[in-house]
């Protein structure tokens, strides 16, 4: 049985076994005949041109972890962000983990998408909410189809919350192969602050497959800044998809750090409902060996006076394969617009390939758009330079893609965060020194 | 200290220098002149250790040991400075930074610890003020958008940090205004003793008035064609070359 007939007919247990109540069952049942019918997605479509998901789906997943596999906080506490204060989500093989977590109800929701689709007091947010940004293409409708745990994040108006969020998937190889299906719902209301640190970590060599959705609402003046962090073995892939509805004057950002895992895609889909905002794509991937990642943005602005601001860096080394497809629509009605895109590559090796592709679709006349991308190697004469300083070849060669991502990591608003990440690309660059350019 | 021997290299197969003799000793000034696409900053590279360059003939000795083998940060950790007569910019890393991380990466290769961050900024401190740099000059990307004098006198502060045994400074007076090249000759000055060694590239007698040169050779066509004392740096700034180029190729 292939993966497909096997989440089919997976489906229809995990249905009957859930609450037929539930709020969200006839969009589940919607979902899975979507995906029934479409299938997992292949090369023959424009969007999956340059990512082939076969090598990925032959494997034969348990889609329901039978076994519950406890980790001590002292083996995982690395994969946090440990030295400041933060609440935290985790989920070990896709189950919660409540003694790794620090979840609230205090002010503010943060807590489990279980407990939000079951409880009656959450039913109107999910009503409003759930499904309501995320696409229907086959994936995501995977997704919906069993969606069922994952992080409920919900900040009431005029909240600033004080401490970051980690949302935390380790999957513990227990199972020979593992899919996940965790779905987020993140919504921020009126005024509100908050900052999410998500991050997916496989704790052994075991293929895990986690298709990931994450819907996230921005109401008025909201500031949401979400920092992804993909730093996974080399066999877990990951498809996550996460969509960002945006109301008037909010400020969005999504970062997203690819430095690891086999096959990660990126569908991150950016919608401006309001006038005044802005959205920030930002992002560095570092990879080599036969890594491949994929990232596929949309920026759709739809009224007047907004602004969207893209900057993707890829370092590829070995046979690492990238992509980056930038789609940025202008309707006719968002005149003023300005959007901004870059992606710029630096290829350390023959056999890595990057595809960079922006997509412009410009219906309104008086907009500000610009796109750039560069393909590059190192510059010779700055290493020379560099050499002739004293900086040895491997430090020289790190600095520079240092000075390269900097300015994307210059604008990670949280200081622990950003020393975590710079520590990440050093060991990734195989480096030991301490830039802080 | 330096000590090159009948030194041939060539780029992409195309010859550049062609036998090439020179010795530099301890405590002494050597200036390099010659017209435009002789070969100086050829040799400069070479010397410094740029890969791109193939050394096809003859010898370069660093107090007495072959160079030959030793790539651009080896040199550089043996004393060799090459102040480049088109510095490199390179966006995202300050000066600051820059030279802090090269300052370690040399300390490191002698088998010390970092250099303390409260040393490492007096120093900072002493060195731009010797050469009047502006503080706020040295929190700026390394060479980006600086203007001609600025990356010369950021070259020679660069120097004056490393404290080379052999220095290379490439024209490093073209660019500067005259107020600059007093404060940059004064700092060369200053970094001068009796166990380091000054190599200048220069196309002018302005710069040899403030750091006075042993000997002066002039480079053409990738050869050593005269040498002299200062005195021939003047009567090249009054005659040019053509009466050298009519002596070679006569
Ligand atoms: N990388 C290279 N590729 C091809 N030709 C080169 C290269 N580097 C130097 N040359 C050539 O070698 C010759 C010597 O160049 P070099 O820069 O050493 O001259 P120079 O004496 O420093 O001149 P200037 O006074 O103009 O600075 C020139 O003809 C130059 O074009
Ligand atoms: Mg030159």
């Amino acid at each position: 049985m292939d993966l497909k007939e096997k989440l089919v007919s997976s489906f229809l247990a995990f249905e009957n076994h859930a609450d037929l109540d539930s709020p969200i069952h006839d969009i589940r049942t919607e979902a899975i005949k979507t995906f029934e019918t479409e299938g997992f997605p292949s090369k023959k479509e424009e969007a999956w041109k340059y990512t082939s998901l076969n090598s990925i789906l032959k494997h034969d997943y348990s889609v329901f972890p039978k076994q519950e596999n406890a980790i001590e906080y002292s083996d995982v506490k690395k994969y946090f962000i440990h030295d400041i204060d933060t609440y935290n989500i985790v989920f070990i093989d896709g189950k919660f983990a409540s003694h790794l977590s620090q979840t609230t109800h205090d002010g503010l929701d943060v807590c489990l998408m279980s407990a939000a689709l079951s409880k009656p007091k959450y039913r109107l947010i999910i009503e409003n909410y759930f499904n309501k940004v995320a696409t229907k293409d086959s994936l995501t409708s995977l997704n919906t189809a069993f969606a069922q745990e994952g992080a409920y994040i919900h900040i009431p108006k005029n909240t600033l919350v004080n401490k970051p969020i980690q949302i935390i998937h380790f999957s513990t190889g227990s199972e020979v192969a593992l899919m996940q299906q965790p779905r987020n719902l993140i919504v921020v209301d009126e005024n509100s602050h908050v900052q999410i640190i998500e991050r997916h970590q496989s704790l052994t060599d075991n293929p895990v497959l986690t298709n990931s959705v994450t819907e996230i609402f921005g109401n008025k003046r909201a500031i949401v800044d979400y920092y992804k962090i993909q730093n996974d073995n080399v066999n877990a892939s990951l498809i996550d998809s996460t969509f960002v509805n945006q109301k008037r004057e909010s400020h969005i950002s999504v970062h997203t750090f690819s430095f690891g895992g086999k096959l990660t895609r990126n569908n991150l889909n950016f919608y401006q409902n309001g006038e005044h905002m802005d959205s920030t794509l930002n992002g560095i991937t570092i990879i080599g060996d036969k890594q491949h990642v994929d990232h596929n943005t949309l920026v759709h602005h739809i009224e007047p006076n907004c602004e969207s601001h893209q900057d993707y860096k890829g370092i590829f080394n070995d046979s690492a394969t990238g992509v980056f497809n930038g789609k940025v629509v202008v309707n006719k009605e968002a005149q003023k617009t300005n959007a901004f895109q870059s992606n710029n590559n630096i290829l350390l090796s023959d056999k890595a390939t990057i595809n960079s592709k922006p997509q412009l679709e410009i219906f309104a006349d008086d907009v500000k758009c610009s796109h750039g991308c560069t393909i590059g190697q190192l510059d010779d004469s700055a290493m020379f330079y560099l050499r002739s300083r004293g900086i040895p070849e491997k430090e020289a060669k790190a600095l520079l893609m240092y000075a390269f991502a900097n300015n994307v990591l210059e604008t990670v608003k949280i200081p622990e965060l950003k020393k975590r990440i710079n520590k990440l690309i050093a060991t990734k660059l195989g480096v030991n020194i301490g830039f802080d350019l | 200290m330096l000590k090159i021997n009948n030194l041939h290299a060539s780029v992409e197969d195309k010859s550049i220098l062609k036998g090439i003799n020179l010795e530099v000793k301890a405590g002494e000034v050597h200036a390099i002149m010659g017209p435009n696409g002789s070969g100086k900053s050829t040799l400069a590279s070479v010397i410094a250790g740029k890969e791109e360059y193939e050394v096809t003939d003859g010898n370069i000795l660093l107090n007495g040991e072959d160079i030959e083998d030793l790539a651009a940060e080896e040199r550089a950790h043996k004393g060799v400075f090459l102040s480049f007569q088109y510095p490199v910019e390179i966006p995202g890393v300050s000066v600051t930074n820059f030279i802090k991380t090269a300052i370690n990466a040399n300390r490191k290769a002698k088998g010390l610890e970092d250099m303390p961050a409260k040393d490492m900024l007096k120093m900072i401190r002493e060195k731009s003020e010797l050469l009047e740099i502006d503080r706020k000059f040295l929190s700026r990307s390394l060479n980006q958008g600086f203007s001609g004098g600025e990356k010369k006198r950021n070259e020679i502060f660069q120097m004056a940090m490393l404290e080379p045994k052999l220095a290379i400074l490439d024209e490093t007076d073209s660019g500067l205004d005259i107020d600059a090249l007093r404060i940059v000759a004064n700092g060369v000055n200053k970094l001068k003793s009796e166990d380091n060694a000054v190599i200048l590239i220069t196309h002018y007698q302005r710069l040899l008035d403030y750091i006075k040169p042993d000997f002066v050779h002039v480079l053409y066509n990738g050869k050593i064609v005269k040498s002299g004392t200062a005195a021939l740096a003047h009567e090249l700034e009054e005659k040019g070359y053509d009466w050298i180029k009519e002596e070679v190729n006569a």
